[in-house]
């Protein structure tokens, strides 16, 4: 990725006029090559070049974005094939596909499905990011009234027709919302570009399952000064379409080849037989570099298990979600309430403290500091322990706000009981169950 | 004028051992069949870059006494089965199971206690229930694992059976008796893949032969560590296709044991409206959780429920499937 500094050092000047600050233009190619300075620092570099070196140093793929506010999706500018190289950046947008040949109300009540749906996980908000209104009644002016009523529901929209007319009826009804045109063909090309142009929309651009076509239009399309693009293999099988996608990303990050250099739309839904067997196909399209998903099922288990995997592809594997360290309050606890003490990786918080609360019996709950890591695992590397756990019961404020002298410690770590006594004189030590789901049965015996 | 499309394919120079479980009578065993994993040159399912010539296969997980702490959803599904492992055995066979995994859940201290003898009555009679390879695991506790597995390993004498689970704290006795009776082992690992890659040569040293020996790097279920477990199989993955010959063993995940504990999984109580039709997310929860890890990299999954078994085998069609 990037061009080396001797093909950069082609493209200068090549007078070592020394303006630039380094003595030489290989000096400065060198630094340039390692991004260590920008290339305005050279007063006498080409258009032609500057032109050459920008479309080098560009992002491999494209980030396109769709949609407006929070349903915004964008993606593109991922930099590795695996996420525990780096991470990967840009979750999936999830689409619904609905077509435009419903009546006004059933098509009202769909959008408001989608649009109300949301859960939470691990303290955050995930929902689906919008809808792909596909042409099949054939009229511009349905199809315009359709899109309008998901972009006032706020969603972002994805306009499906291969007629320019119904496009543009689409686009000029989806004013502000930002919407994605699919798409492309080797036919109507060139009027979806001049109407890509014209409102500034990105388009997707629909392959039939071979990429060197794909690439040839793709470069068309650019050759139009359209960039924002989105690609679709064409393929619809499980085998076919992981091999594209995959070579596709190979093909960007590895050799900077920018023809395919897109962020990718899948659509699981044209083989599978049910919503369960669509989720599936579409958690191939989460791990495995879709940007933008469009399903033909709703249903709410299929989507939050969906949205769960995303959430989980995309944290970085860096920065494991954790909470702070502290004594967390549940439900409005007293003095005499229960203490329960955990490890402070987020997932771990947020199982004990969900299960506490729908207990309805109000607690204290210590997080203590175990460098994010979940209760098994912190155990094992000696991040939750006797003295740990002590330490956090000392500092934390446990000893001001709890009157009594009993601790719950999950039950998977019940073997430091014994250590945990003797580093807090006077303590009781329960130990409390392995899973957290057994929780509220344990507390309301406490 | 088009720029022609580079070649993306990759030169690995590695590749995954194969190992078959069970053996037929011609083998000295008494399975119907065998079932051979790995052999694998590419990454999971590429098959323009590559030969995988064995697809990867499902395990049913039965125990050997009926469950009281199972979902619903799941206890609904197998019914009144579960009372007897030997008819266990034959109806998970019966949904296409590949493999059988029995877990001697009875000799846990806390669940039962039960000793050799019964041990050796379980394995015995599961082996006359069903021709399919098997996968033994003991209740998950070292000094009744050692127990048990001893028992089971020279039970089975002959039928290739894999023994799990070997860890870093507890192994050796296991693996003096995969020796000592022919049998294969399944080492586990803490989802890292230095103790993956140690504990494998630890067994080795022991001169149980690498060919011998299933990869399980714990299994994080659909988000409960999910992301771990896939993200430490693909670097097991590549570490071996590019050439580092102790970590290159078929891979063996217990989705269905993960699955199940989830709350998602077990209750529909309490739970946001949001969170759907409970059978059908439950079940999700399996396969989704599943489908991510065959793409990691799975050569085994280990499943709980009658109908994942279906979806699973649909999946894995459909990604060994090289006609577009």
């Amino acid at each position: 990725m990037g061009l080396s500094g001797l093909v950069i050092y082609k493209l200068l000047p090549k007078t070592n006029c020394k303006e630039c600050g380094f003595p030489t233009c290989l000096a400065f190619a060198m630094k340039l090559a390692a991004r260590q300075v920008e290339l305005s620092a050279c007063p006498y570099v080409s258009d032609e070049a500057k032109a050459q070196l920008d479309a080098a140093s560009a992002p491999p793929i494209r980030l396109v974005a769709v949609g407006a506010g929070d349903r915004k999706v964008e993606a593109g500018n991922e930099t590795v094939l695996f996420r525990h190289e780096k991470t990967f950046y840009h979750q999936p947008g999830i689409f619904y596909r609905l077509g435009d040949d419903a009546s006004a109300e059933a098509f009202a009540a769909q959008v408001q499905t989608i649009a109300d749906y949301q859960i939470e996980r691990v303290g955050m908000a995930l929902s689906a990011s919008g809808v792909a209104i596909e042409n099949r009644s054939g009229d511009a002016a349905t199809f315009g009234a359709r899109v309008e009523q998901a972009a006032k529901a706020g969603l972002a929209v994805i306009l499906m027709s291969e007629s320019a007319a119904a496009i543009e009826a689409g686009l000029k009804a989806a004013q502000g919302a930002a919407p994605l045109i699919y798409g492309a063909t080797e036919e109507n090309w060139e009027a979806m570009a001049g109407l890509a142009a014209k409102y500034k929309a990105p388009l997707a651009v629909k392959g039939n399952g071979d990429l060197n076509s794909l690439a040839a239009l793709t470069e068309k399309l650019d050759g139009k000064g359209v960039q924002d693009l989105v690609i679709d293999p064409g393929t619809r099988d499980w085998a076919g379409s992981l091999q594209a996608v995959t070579q596709m990303r190979r093909l960007a990050i590895k050799k900077n080849y920018r023809p395919l250099g897109y962020p990718v739309i899948a659509f699981p839904g044209a083989n599978a037989n049910d919503a369960e067997e669509e989720a599936l196909l579409a958690s191939q399209g989460v791990a495995k570099y879709a940007g933008f998903i469009v399903l033909d099922h709703f249903d709410p288990a299929a989507l939050y298990a969906l949205l769960t995997l995303r959430q989980n592809i995309y944290t970085d594997p860096q920065k494991p979600i954790q909470v702070s360290p502290g004594l967390y309050e549940i439900g409005n606890p007293k003095p005499e309430s229960p203490l329960l003490v955990t490890t402070n990786f987020s997932l771990t918080y947020f199982s004990v403290a969900g299960e506490v609360e729908g207990s309805g019996i109000p607690a204290w709950l210590l997080i203590a500091d175990s460098e994010g890591m979940s209760v098994l695992t912190a155990w094992a590397a000696g991040k939750f322990d006797a003295e740990r756990i002590a330490k956090a019961v000392n500092t934390m404020g446990v000893l001001d706000k709890v009157s009594h002298r009993k601790i719950i410690i999950p039950g998977l770590v019940s073997s430091i009981s014994g250590d945990l006594e003797e580093e807090l004189p006077g303590w009781q030590i329960l130990v409390g169950p392995r899973e957290a789901i057994n929780i509220p049965a344990f507390l309301k015996q406490f | 004028m088009a720029t022609p499309v580079p070649v993306a394919k990759e030169t690995w120079t590695g590749k995954i051992r194969e190992i078959t479980l069970g053996a037929t009578p011609a083998q000295g065993g008494t399975r119907g069949s065998t079932v051979t994993i790995g052999g694998e040159n590419t990454l999971p399912f590429l098959h323009f870059e590559g030969q995988i010539p064995h697809r990867p296969v499902v395990a049913v997980e039965i125990l050997d006494q009926a469950p009281d702490d199972w979902s619903p959803v799941l206890s609904e599904a197998w019914g009144d089965v579960v009372q007897d492992v030997g008819a266990w055995a034959k109806k998970a066979e019966e949904l296409g199971a590949d493999l059988i995994a029995l877990t001697l859940e009875s000799a846990h201290p806390e669940r039962g206690n039960t000793k050799a003898a019964q041990a050796r009555k379980t394995v015995r009679a599961v082996l006359q229930a069903t021709s399919l390879p098997l996968i033994i695991y003991g209740p998950g506790q070292a000094e009744k694992d050692n127990e048990v597995l001893v028992a089971a390993a020279e039970e089975a004498a002959g039928e290739r059976v894999a023994l799990g689970n070997c860890e870093d704290k507890n192994y050796r006795t296991i693996v003096a008796a995969a020796l000592a009776h022919n049998q294969l082992v399944v080492a586990r690992s803490p989802i890292d893949v230095n103790l993956g890659k140690q504990l494998n040569i630890l067994i080795n040293d022991m001169r149980l032969d690498l060919d011998r020996i299933l990869m399980d790097p714990t299994t994080g279920a659909l988000g409960y560590g999910l992301e771990y477990t896939y993200s430490v199989m693909e670097r097991l993955k590549l570490a071996a296709l590019t050439g580092d010959s102790v970590i290159q063993q078929p891979m063996i995940v217990t989705v269905g044991y993960e699955a199940w504990r989830s709350k998602e999984s077990r209750t529909s109580e309490g739970v946001p409206a949001a969170w759907g039709d409970f059978g059908r997310r439950a079940r999700l929860w399996e396969t989704m959780t599943a489908t991510a890890l065959l793409e990691a990299g799975a050569n085994v999954v280990v499943l709980r429920h009658p109908a994942s078994v279906e979806a699973v085998k649909q999946t894995i069609d459909n990604l060994m499937s090289t006609a577009s």
